[in-house]
């Protein structure tokens, strides 16, 4: 089968489980859901959201983070469940059709990730934390950045990029962050 | 033209950013079942009974394997050897009932769905009988061994050079010191995984997460006995791997034995405490003797080693095979041992046996240098050796010294006080340390090709790996340099058994490796599509040759009047071809060889504060000055440098997987305990790349940069710490117990 | 992790009946704790009480303090301006702990509850008494470079984990909460429990009780105060030893002084005759070492955290200079101050 085709299935033991509306990238999903299954889990393995990374399933990596209404979250550690009519963005909405998100752009500038697999989480706490509003400096950025584990050592990129990123929000060249679910 | 050597930002980086790229865990397949590992409590012993009927009873789980319904595997121990399995009898998952280390596979539960088999799982009942177990290496030490069958690739220790206890007593300064690590495990951020698609005809599809994919292609066939024109394994993007994804892993094996016993498709993913149970870096202890005379000029060099492995594989590295390289010293004993202990078979960590061994020789010259009261920069300069001792060869290319220079003006050595404690600000200590580094520069036969279609694309393909190395990216550097067409044209095909033959991703080899064979591949088209060009009716390129024309802007144009040029695409419309395409092979020459050494070197310089009580330590600067040869892509390439350099902070200050000998078991298997560097530790890091032409090392001139970056680091980084505190801390990683007062 | 119920709840009342209906059940807000745990197979609970639409979100002012509502994640409590500006220990404490994406998750009641990272105790290969009642405890000769100096007890020598707890210890906080037999306070020095005989009780909260809030006195030491936490790494580790000091001077004298120390103790570790010794005084090095090491005299360690003990003694010495200073320490630069 193709790499591109995706499946919606939803699970056989999901069926009489808890009805859980969310709102995933824009995109409405009306589901059942067994209260076991985490949002991290749904994601990828329901939605077919791969973008998600699970990098340790316990909250110790962060490359699971996403945002919910806007703020960023380990989904590992999230019951799907619990998030009955959040608002989820994921790395895959992110970009607004083919224009990248400024942090997007900023990672590939400075080379900001090698395997690319923590690389979604820090993105999407990239933009958490701009939201945030609480990271002025270098130090700021990697003190908030710390949540988000990079084995390839891509640290010191990750934080130009979010520095430039930001710069550019400042000057107002780019839009603001979107993908915060508002 | 002008792409090799320019930074460019990677070709795949919008597919990571955007979450596109998909790792081994993220293909999809209709009917697609979940297999959750079950791991032994136990270090050692048999299984005495398996209760899965409370695991079968969950709703959704399909089957659980064990030993005991396992498919008919191969006999011999060379059938589950794989391309870069060390001597010995690997470990085969689900065999029988023995159990060798705690956390080894017992058994897989396959569900429907990933909840229900990670549920299934805790209820399956196992009972087993203990037996006694080793994990110590303190103690193991003593009935160490030398390695009977030397591991293929890794040279055995050099033989004595004069006479190292002579050379020692005759010193007029000596040191004698023992240094060891701890465990440590690769934990790349993917952990291993495996999706099996059952095609349907008997055909399976493996995505794995390994540096290697027509390595698990042949270790598939030699296990299962299945034909490999039946299986095909992709790892298109592997997330990190390190060396943990060079050999075949459990998740591969259980995949595909439950995705062909059910004839359907199957994924394992493992747990992060499951990524502490197949491969480590081994717990090292390196012994030391090292003597100079009143010159600052060594007289002995004595490297020994002893390293765990486990009891069924004899695992080596090059340890102690590095001062031959780098220092002048007529009087040498090198030694390197191993100690069985029931733990898996160790595997290849980042730089193995260098990151390792050059914490024994940098720290231990550093000591020298205090003793014979020189600087340590001075000291390495004064001892500086132009030849390979060991093997009495002159090296392709050395530019250590220059390496030296440009990184202590950078960092501004020459600013540096001696005496430890010496240099303060406030309440902290400052302290500046430095160190070398050096790894192989490899190559290793590989094969490629190149298509030009119709429509002026370029296609090139090797069944090499992108582990984060950037490989992707330079691979289309090279091919749009070759041919004379944009980035942007050229698709670079890698990382799927189906392609042509390449070795796994690994020791720093695959930039020299892939990289040549993409450049024949392309050299041959180019040959091809002359050859067409000048064929075409009234060719300006009738009567040019091959070495009068130039490949650029889509083009074959001539040397000396570019205006006269046939577009590409137009070579192809002439003829009515859909495509070109040409095959290439690059192999090390055996002669060079030979004739030369082939090293990669590095200069590395640290500055660490310490709190002068609290000993709490901050690594605020790295200079790491590296002589790698020609770089293809200085972007990239200083990202690898960067890793290295984040790997070997972590070696030197976090990282240590901690046994609890009375069970035989690693206690801190998390993220949360195993520390990896996190952003708030890393700042300041500047690589620099010393200029070194090298014609001879390989044929792009290319020595490679994957595992230079954390050779030297952890030394350079514990003698700064030394220049800060005044004291020595031989065991690393060097956390603040060892810095109390 | 194991199959269970889930309800959620829609009201205080309703919550605590349920969860007295069913000695399994267990109450859920954050999650960022217990999923670990439930998918290390360390917590099984029958059913989860989804508590995160309970109106116990806000922080509000209450009797010249703030009254922290027990859904209030980590990051509200850390950036709300009240507690910026008059309990910046508590705020600083908070921001030392977790990452920002557990922070944003983590709620106030579920911090309190946190459970130890004993690395046994995570382990369900491994007997533990906190797990498994009577199983032992394998740490005490075993790996135990994080573990217990103060307070511990022959069947364990677990840590409490959390660093908003140590600051609110020394803040002397009031948890709300309440039970099927009303609402009642608990002091904070006597929410949390010793190992003891009974080192699976973490705390003293009934069975069928809810955290409902946690009030902070007016008392808030907005000026002398610091938050020092040692780790294995610069940031997002849990402390080996952290100290959180709150004091009050009036000219040159201690007028009122707290220190709680967090990763050596069962619960966040209150001593208040050493405290004692520092009001009326003036601050000073000898002062502050003779403070440490009454602090530390009933310290004893089990081999591999033996250097916690003299970590604590520099680190109690310079968070109370610090303190007294009014320089509390950073959470972003990690040069000591």
């Amino acid at each position: 089968m193709s790499d591109t085709e995706t499946l919606t299935r939803l699970s056989t033991a999901d069926a009489d489980g808890e009805s859980v509306t969310l709102t995933v990238n824009g995109e409405r999903h009306a589901l059942r859901l067994a209260p076991w299954v985490t949002l991290l889990d749904l994601l990828r393995e329901r939605l077919h959201l791969t973008g998600t990374k699970k990098g340790c399933d316990h909250g110790q990596c962060g490359a699971c983070t996403v945002l919910v209404d806007g703020v960023r979250m380990n989904s590992c550690l999230q019951l799907a469940v619990m998030r009955d009519g959040c608002e989820i963005t994921t790395v895959e909405g992110l970009a607004e059709g083919g224009r990248l998100h400024p942090v997007q752009e900023a990672f590939i500038e400075q080379d900001a990730f090698q395997c690319g697999y923590c690389t979604p989480g820090q993105i999407c706490s990239a933009v958490g934390l701009i939201r945030e509003g609480h990271a002025h400096t270098a130090e700021e950025i990697r003190e908030l950045m710390s949540g988000n584990l990079c084995r390839c050592g891509a640290y010191t990129n990750i934080v130009a990029a979010i520095e430039q990123a930001m710069g550019e929000q400042a000057m107002g060249e780019q839009p603001a962050a979107r993908g915060d679910g508002r | 033209m002008g792409h090799i050597g320019t930074p460019t930002s990677r070709v795949d980086g919008r597919a990571k950013v955007t979450g596109t790229a998909r790792y081994a865990a993220e293909y999809v397949a209709p009917d697609l079942a979940y297999g959750v590992v079950v791991s032994s409590p136990v270090a050692r012993g048999k299984i005495r009974a398996i209760d899965a009927s409370a695991a079968l009873a969950v709703p959704g789980v399909v089957q659980v394997f064990t030993h005991e319904n396992r498919p008919s595997l191969a006999w011999f121990s060379r059938s589950w050897q794989d391309e870069v399995a060390p001597p010995g009898s690997p470990f085969r998952p689900l065999y029988d009932k023995e159990i060798h280390y705690s956390g080894q596979p017992v058994a897989l539960v396959v569900a429907e769905e990933f909840e229900a088999a990670r549920h299934a799982a805790t209820l399956l009942r196992i009972e087993y009988e203990t037996l006694p177990h080793a994990t110590d290496l303190g103690a193991a030490r003593e009935e160490a061994y030398e390695p009977r069958k030397k591991r293929s690739g890794i040279p055995p220790p050099a033989k004595p050079r004069g006479d190292a206890q002579a050379g020692y007593e005759a010193g007029a300064v000596k040191l004698e010191a023992e240094y060891r690590h701890g465990f440590e495990h690769h934990n790349p951020m993917e952990m291993h995984a495996a999706t099996v698609v059952w095609e349907g005809d008997g055909r399976i599809t493996v995505y794995d997460k390994t540096q290697g994919s027509q390595n698990c292609q042949s270790y598939i066939h030699n296990v299962f006995g299945i034909p490999s024109d039946q299986v095909r394994v992709v790892n298109a993007y592997v997330g990190g791997a390190f060396g943990s994804g060079l050999r075949p892993h459990y998740q591969l094996f259980l995949a595909v034995m439950a995705a062909t016993q059910l004839e359907r498709s199957v994924r394992v993913v493992l747990t992060r405490q499951q990524m502490f149970t197949f491969t480590h870096r081994p717990d090292t202890i390196q012994k030391m003797a090292l003597a100079a005379d009143a010159d600052g000029k060594l007289t002995a060099f004595r490297h020994e080693a002893v390293q765990n492995t486990s009891r069924f594989e004899d695992y080596q590295e090059a340890v102690v095979n590095w001062a031959g390289l780098l220092y002048k010293c007529d009087n040498t004993l090198f030694d390197y041992r191993l100690a069985q202990l029931d733990l898996p078979t160790p595997g290849d960590m980042r730089a193995p046996g260098a990151a390792t061994g050059l914490i024994g020789i940098e720290c231990a010259m550093d000591e020298l240098a205090y003793a014979a009261k020189l600087d340590p920069l001075e000291f390495r300069l004064r001892n500086y050796s132009e030849i390979d001792q060991d093997n009495n060869r002159k090296y392709t290319s050395k530019a250590l010294r220059e390496a030296y220079h440009i990184g202590a003006e950078r960092f501004g050595w020459g600013r540096r006080s001696m005496a430890p404690g010496s240099m303060r600000e406030g309440g902290e200590l400052i302290g500046w340390g430095m160190a070398t580094g050096v790894w192989e520069a490899m190559m290793m036969k590989t094969a490629a090709n190149a298509v030009l279609h119709a429509d002026g694309r370029v296609e090139v393909a090797c069944a090499t790996s992108d582990i984060g190395t950037g490989t992707y990216t330079i691979l289309a550097q090279i091919a749009a340099e070759a041919l004379g067409v944009d980035l942007a044209r050229v698709t670079v095909r890698i990382g799927d058994s189906d392609l042509p033959k390449s070795p796994v991703s690994g020791g720093s080899w695959t930039a020299a490796s892939a990289g040549a064979a993409v450049d024949a591949a392309c050299q041959a088209l180019r040959k091809s599509l002359f050859k067409l060009a000048r064929g075409m009716d009234d060719s300006p390129l009738a009567n040019a040759s091959l070495d009068r024309v130039v490949f650029d802007g889509g083009a074959i144009r001539l040397a000396d009047d570019e205006a006269r040029a046939v577009a590409l695409t137009d070579v192809l419309t002439a003829h009515h071809l859909s495509l070109v395409e040409e095959e290439g092979a690059a192999s090390p020459s055996m002669i060079s060889s030979m004739r030369y050494s082939r090293y990669t070197h590095s200069a590395v310089f640290a500055e660490v504060r310490v709190d002068a009580q609290l000993k709490v330590v901050r690594v605020t600067r790295i200079v790491n000055a590296v002589a790698a040869g020609r770089i293809l892509n200085p972007k990239t390439a200083r990202s690898q440098i960067l890793g290295g350099v984040v790997m070997g902070m972590g070696m030197a200050l976090y990282e240590e997987t901690m046994p609890d000998h009375r069970f035989g078991r690693f206690m801190n298997h998390n993220l949360a305990e195993y520390h990896v560097a996190a952003h708030a530790d890393v700042q300041g890091i500047d690589v620099i790349f010393v200029d070194e032409p090298d014609e001879e090392v390989s044929p792009l001139g290319v020595k490679g940069l994957g595992e230079i970056g954390i050779v030297g680091t952890p030394a350079a980084i514990a003698n700064a710490i030394f220049h800060a505190t005044g004291k020595r801390v031989r065991e690393l990683p060097i956390t603040i117990d060892k810095l109390l007062d | 992790m194991n199959r269970f119920g889930y309800s959620r709840a829609g009201d205080v009342a309703g919550a605590v009946r349920e969860r007295a209906a069913n000695g399994a059940a267990a109450f859920i807000a954050g999650g960022t704790n217990l999923v670990d745990l439930m998918k290390e197979n360390v917590a099984r609970p029958e059913r989860l009480i989804d508590v995160t639409r309970l109106p116990l979100r806000g922080i509000e002012e209450r009797e010249g303090g703030l009254r922290l509502g027990a859904l209030a994640t980590n990051a509200e409590v850390a950036y709300d301006e009240r507690v910026r500006a008059r309990y910046p220990l508590l705020s600083s404490a908070i921001l030392a702990g977790a990452s920002p994406q557990l922070r944003n998750a983590a709620t106030t009641g579920g911090n309190l509850l946190q459970r130890t990272r004993c690395y046994y105790f995570y382990d369900t290969a491994t007997p533990c008494n906190k797990r498994e009642p009577g199983s032992g405890c394998p740490a005490r000769e075993g790996v135990n470079r994080i573990h217990a100096i103060l307070g511990t007890s022959e069947h364990c020598i677990a840590v409490h984990p959390s660093d908003m707890c140590v600051a609110m210890a020394a803040l002397d906080a009031t948890v709300r909460v309440t039970g099927e037999g009303g609402e009642r306070a608990i002091p904070f020095a006597e929410f949390h429990r010793l190992p003891g005989d009974t080192p699976e009780i973490d705390t003293n909260l009934g069975r069928d009780e809810l955290v409902t809030a946690v009030d902070l006195p007016a008392e808030s030491f907005p000026t002398h105060y610091t938050y020092l936490k040692l780790r294995d790494r610069l940031s997002y580790a849990f402390a080996l030893v952290s100290v959180a000091v709150a004091m009050e001077l009036d000219g040159g004298t201690i007028r009122e002084a707290r220190l709680a120390l967090g990763g050596v103790a069962h619960k966040p570790w209150r001593d208040r005759e050493a405290e004692a010794l520092l009001r009326g005084q003036a601050p000073s090095p000898e002062l502050f070492a003779r403070v440490s090491d009454a602090t530390l005299r009933d310290a004893r360690g089990f081999g591999g955290n033996d250097f916690k003990i003299g970590l604590a003694r520099q680190a109690i010495r310079r968070a109370l200079s610090q303190a007294a200073a009014g320089t509390p320490q950073s959470q972003t630069d990690k040069r000591v101050q």
